[in-house]
Parts: C-alpha cells; structure tokens; sequence
C-alpha cells in the first residue's frame, strides 16, 4: 500500500508542484494519476519515487515510512517515458541491472533475465543493444527490468506515450494483463484520459497540484464532479452549456425540462455527453430537445460527431453510422434521462 | 562564350586547390622524405635512399629518452586532466550553481593565461617553491592546469546531452552515485573523453616552452624540447637527425589518433528518438 499524507512539493520559486496532497493507494491496485501537463502528476511520480524531495508531509509504501529514504532502499520499480535503456548494454544487461546493483552473481541474474526475458516473449532479443529494438520492444524490456527486481510497487510515467497509436493499443491491453498477473501495486501517469480510463482500476484526476476528482473509472466518467474533469474526460469533450433554473424549470439553449428534486434554482451549466444524446430530424412533441441546425457532420469511424447550432450555442452529438443528418438540415437533441449533470461554480450539483 | 568560362573557372579553382593543397603537403612530403634522404636539405626531394640519419639518432643519448618522457607527460596529463574534467564537467552539469556560466567562461578565458607565456614567471616562482622543478609531475600538473578548463567546458556539453534519465532509473534501482557514474555516465560520455583524452595527449605532446623552463635535467625533457638540442657546435641544424627525430616524434600521435577514432568515434549507441 502506497499512502501520501499532506504531501507538499514546492519547487524554488515557489511553484507549488505538488500542494497538500493526501491520497492512498491499496495492494495490487492500478492507479492512474491523470491530468493536462503540468499539473504536478509527474512531480508526484518522482516523489514517491524518491527522485524528488517533498517540501513537507510524509509518503509511507507498504506501511513503512520512506519520506527520508533514498530512491534505491524505497522497493520500488520505475519505467520512465524514454525507457531509459542504457544504451551501452545488451537487453540481458539491462534487465539485469537491478540485480546487478543487488550483488547478485553473474550466473544467477542472467537465468533470472532470461527468465523474465521469456515471460515478456523477449527470449530472441537477449543479445540486443537497445538501440537496435523497436519502440514496443524496448517498452517491454523497460517493463521486464522493473519486473526482475520484484518490487513492492511499479511507477510508470507515461508508458505508452512514446508508441505509435496502434501499437499503443496493442501495449495497453498487454500492461493491463501483466499488472493483473503480477497483482504489484502500479501507479502511472498519464495526461491521455482514454489510457486512464483503459487501464486504471482507480483515477486520481489533478489539477494544479491538487486531486480534483478521485473514482474509479466509470464514476469519473459517468459522473465528474467538476466541469474541469467533465471537458478533460471523454474523447469527445462534454457539451457544457449555460441555463437558468426558476420555478421548478430548467432552461437551456432553447430546451426546457423539470428541475429534479433537491437541484437548486439560479443560473447553472448544463453538461451533456455527446455520446448521451439522441438525434432526430421529426420535430418532438415535447419541449426537452435542443433545436438547431446541423452545421458540421464529423465521420469517426463507427459513428458521426454531429455540430449542432442551438440558439447562441453550439452543441456536440455522436450519432451512430448511417445516421448522420446532412449539414444545414434542422434537427433536435434529445438527451437520454438521467444522463445530464448540473454544475454551479464548476462543481456538481445535481443530475437532470 | 559559357563554356568557355565554365572551363576557365574549372581551371582556376583546380589551380587554386593545387596550390593549397601543396601549401600543407609540402612540409609533410618533406617530413616523409627527408629522414631517409643522405642529404637532407630544407626542400622535399627524391630521396637517396639511406637509413644512416636514424642510426646518428640513436647516437644521440637523449633523443630516444625523450619520446618516452613525452609519453609519461602527456599520458599523466590526459589521465588527470580526463579525471578532473569529467568529474567537474558532471557536476557543473547536474549540480545547481549559481553563477555557473560566468564561472565556466571566466575559466575558460584564465585557461589561456594560466600556461600561457605571461605566467611564465610567476609558474616558475610557484613550481621552485612546490620543489616541482625537474620533475615530471610539475610539467604534467601545469600543462593539466591549462587544458582543464576547455575540457570542463567542453565535457559538460556532452553530459548535458545525456538523459538524466538513465542516471535516475540507475538511482531508482538503488546503484549508489559512485556505480551510477561507473555503470551509466561515463559509458554514456566516452566518445568524450576519448575526444578529451587524445586532444590533451596531442597539445601536451606538443608543449615547448612549459617542460623547457621548468626541466633542468636533459634526461626528463621531452620529445620538443630535445628537437630544439639537435644543432652541431657551431649552430647549424642538423637536418639528418632532425628529420629522422621529426618522424618519429609525430608517429605516437598520429597512431593514437587512428586507434581512437577507430575504437570510439563519434557514435552514439542511442536509444530512442528525441
């Protein structure tokens, strides 16, 4: 178990990377830190990994108290952005090298490198000099140094970030089924929220120093309790529009509908997934449907990301394959019950 | 008309070319013929064949002697100076300095004065009282003394190349700051001090005026100061030996210079894009 209590990290200068932060993370979880760069997950990472000194506040691993501990002596395995293979070494040498450090003999790290080698299907590659290996390659003898040295925890800074987009996919599913075979406790940092979303059995999303959001992930997803966290998660940013409630009515962008009980009256925004909206060119009885005009039609793929212009604002809808209006046809949103959250000063008031 | 002067400007650029390229092989023409030549004069010429100028070398009590001073000079240099550089030049790198900059430029620009021909006096006056004169290790810590400071400056340009990465992860695994400048850095910055390393053996190797002034002993002087010996009673130069010496006094150099470029070069084992 990795515990932070009150952790601070204040760089010179007084940028504030990390500020006052209390988080726990328990066995054999996956934990994600996410958030846009700079926000201080990376700081976090290192600091836990003992590369930085934390201003104040204490981080315990496995119930021992490290704050003081130097990087080497924490147990802990770390996989950075560029690998850092050394590029000096053949992959035995350097799935070996914490072994090395460890003082184990010759014969008995290379059996134990060749072993972890043959479990991350590297066995062919043992003779190879990092540089002579694909990116996907070296993510896996990166991942195989830090699991030869039987760590209590793995640290990961963006470990897929530096793998093309399909092989990234490839390797998301196969770090996935590693963490769940080898059950170590990982944290990893990420700035990509569909990675976080893939992998993480847990999500802490940061913003400026801080957690704004802990959950996992289809609570962060469903429901995010700041408008912060509700355009940063989703590969297609949540529609987040201006409405007033009065009198037991919501009104947004030409739409009207009953404000739930308990939600509370004056000016609010009204967020929306494009995801969890329906599109429809007949006019609804109704009035809870956003009318607009189609102005741009996006193909991705299985499904078309449709721009609707409402009265004064836009709003996003992800209509499945076949469906697609074309542009400059009228059409209404209609969005599906229970779907929508109400946000008063970028925090989450209520559902509609 | 065009082709015309294409041609001449063809013309002239060969020609131009021809001459430059005589103006440095010329002395080196010379350097390979005259050693051998029964009469060697200050013009390069078809040698008579004779190796008569190597055996009045060996005469010479000092001549041989001195290639091996030389190369104690010039190795214990590179060998400190490749050290202390490589120390510092990390430090300077990774360390937070105030200052740091200014202190490496103002370095730099002492490095000039410090075996230049100004301190003459005041490093004579300093080595007498050290009880340096005479010895090698008062020749080998000045002449270090003055190639320090652009080795620092050039050395830390290759370690600020290098990822710290390589030396966190290193540290992540628990290797102690000793092990992590042995396992990591200096594998990482060897095409460095190779590049360090054979540049100070070359300027060492061609210092004058430091071992003459500071070496009494003929027996300790080394390769150019004994060049500077091989002149008859009367002060005519004795062009055979000169020659046969000049020979063997640029072959260390040369030699090393292809064995490091071989083994080392300036390659880089690297990783990952950047």
């Amino acid at each position: 178990m990795i515990a932070l209590r009150g952790l601070t990290k204040e760089f010179p200068g007084g940028v504030r990377a990390v500020d006052s932060l209390d988080l726990e993370i328990g066995d054999g979880e996956f934990f994600a830190l996410l958030g846009p760069s700079g926000c201080g997950k990376t700081t976090l990472l290192r600091t836990i990994a003992g590369l930085e000194t934390p201003t104040s506040g204490r981080i315990e691993i496995g119930g021992v108290d490290v704050t003081g501990t130097p990087p080497g002596r924490r147990d802990v395995a770390m996989v950075f952005q560029d690998y850092a293979l050394f590029p000096h070494m053949d992959v035995t040498a350097n799935i070996a090298y914490p072994l090395r450090i460890r003082k184990v003999p010759r014969a008995g790290r290379e059996a134990k490198a060749a072993e972890t080698a043959s479990r991350l299907s590297l066995s062919e590659l043992l003779d190879r000099r990092p540089g002579q290996l694909s990116g996907g390659q070296q993510q896996r003898v990166a991942l195989a140094r830090a699991v030869a040295c039987h760590p209590k925890a793995f640290l990961f800074d963006e470990p897929l970030s530096n793998l093309d987009a399909r092989l990234r996919l490839e390797a998301r599913t196969f770090l996935k089924r590693l963490q769940r075979e080898l059950a170590v406790t990982t944290v990893f940092v990420t700035h990509d929220q569909s990675e976080a979303l893939a992998l993480a059995d847990r999500i802490a999303v940061m913003s400026a120093g801080r957690i704004t959001q802990l959950g996992t992930p289809s609570e962060v997803f469903r429901r995010p309790a700041t408008t912060f966290v509700a355009s940063f998660i989703g590969s297609t940013p949540m529609n987040l529009l201006p409405g007033v409630a009065k009198d037991g009515v919501l009104r947004v962008a030409g739409a009207e509908f009953p404000l739930p009980d308990g939600a509370p009256e004056g000016e609010v925004l009204y967020g929306l997934r494009p995801e969890y909206a329906d599109l429809t060119t007949r006019e609804p009885g109704e009035k809870g449907a956003f009318p607009g005009k189609v102005a741009v039609v996006e193909n991705l793929g299985t499904a078309h990301l449709v721009t609707l212009e409402c009265t004064d604002h836009l709003l996003q809808v992800v209509v499945p394959e076949g469906a697609e209006p074309p542009p400059g046809t009228a059409a209404w949103a209609v969005p599906r019950p229970g779907r929508a959250l109400l946000y008063r000063d970028d925090t989450l008031v209520g559902g509609a | 008309m065009t082709p015309v002067r294409h041609m001449l400007g063809t013309i002239g650029r060969a020609a131009f070319l021809a001459l430059v390229l005589g103006f440095f092989a010329l002395p080196l023409l010379w350097l390979a013929s005259a050693p051998f030549d029964a009469h060697p004069s200050i013009t390069a010429s078809v040698p008579e064949f004779t190796l008569a100028n190597f055996r009045a070398l060996l005469d010479n009590p000092y001549a041989l002697g001195s290639l091996r001073n030389s190369l104690i000079q010039a190795c214990g240099s590179a060998a400190l100076v490749v050290t202390l550089a490589a120390l510092a030049a990390y430090a300077l790198s990774r360390a937070r300095v105030p200052g740091r900059d200014a202190l490496l430029y103002v370095l730099l620009l002492l490095s000039s004065v410090v075996t230049g021909t100004a301190a003459m006096v005041p490093l004579f006056e300093l080595a007498t009282r050290l009880n340096l004169i005479d010895t090698h290790l008062g020749v080998v810590l000045t002449l270090s003394g003055g190639l320090l400071p652009a080795a620092i400056f050039i050395l830390k340009d290759f370690m600020d190349a290098t990822p710290t990465s390589y030396e966190e992860s290193a540290r992540v695994f628990g290797a102690s700051p000793g092990q992590v400048l042995r396992h990591v850095v200096i594998p990482l910055v060897r095409p460095g001090l190779a590049t360090i390393a054979v540049w100070a053996v070359a300027g060492v190797w061609g210092s004058f005026l430091q071992p003459f002034i500071l070496l009494r002993d003929p027996d300790k002087a080394p390769g150019a100061v004994i060049l500077y010996t091989l002149y008859t009673e009367g002060g005519a130069p004795r062009l055979d030996v000169i020659s046969a010496f000049s020979l063997l006094y640029s072959l260390p150099v040369v030699v090393m210079y292809v064995f490091v470029s071989r083994r080392y070069g300036f390659r880089f084992h690297g990783g990952i894009k950047r």
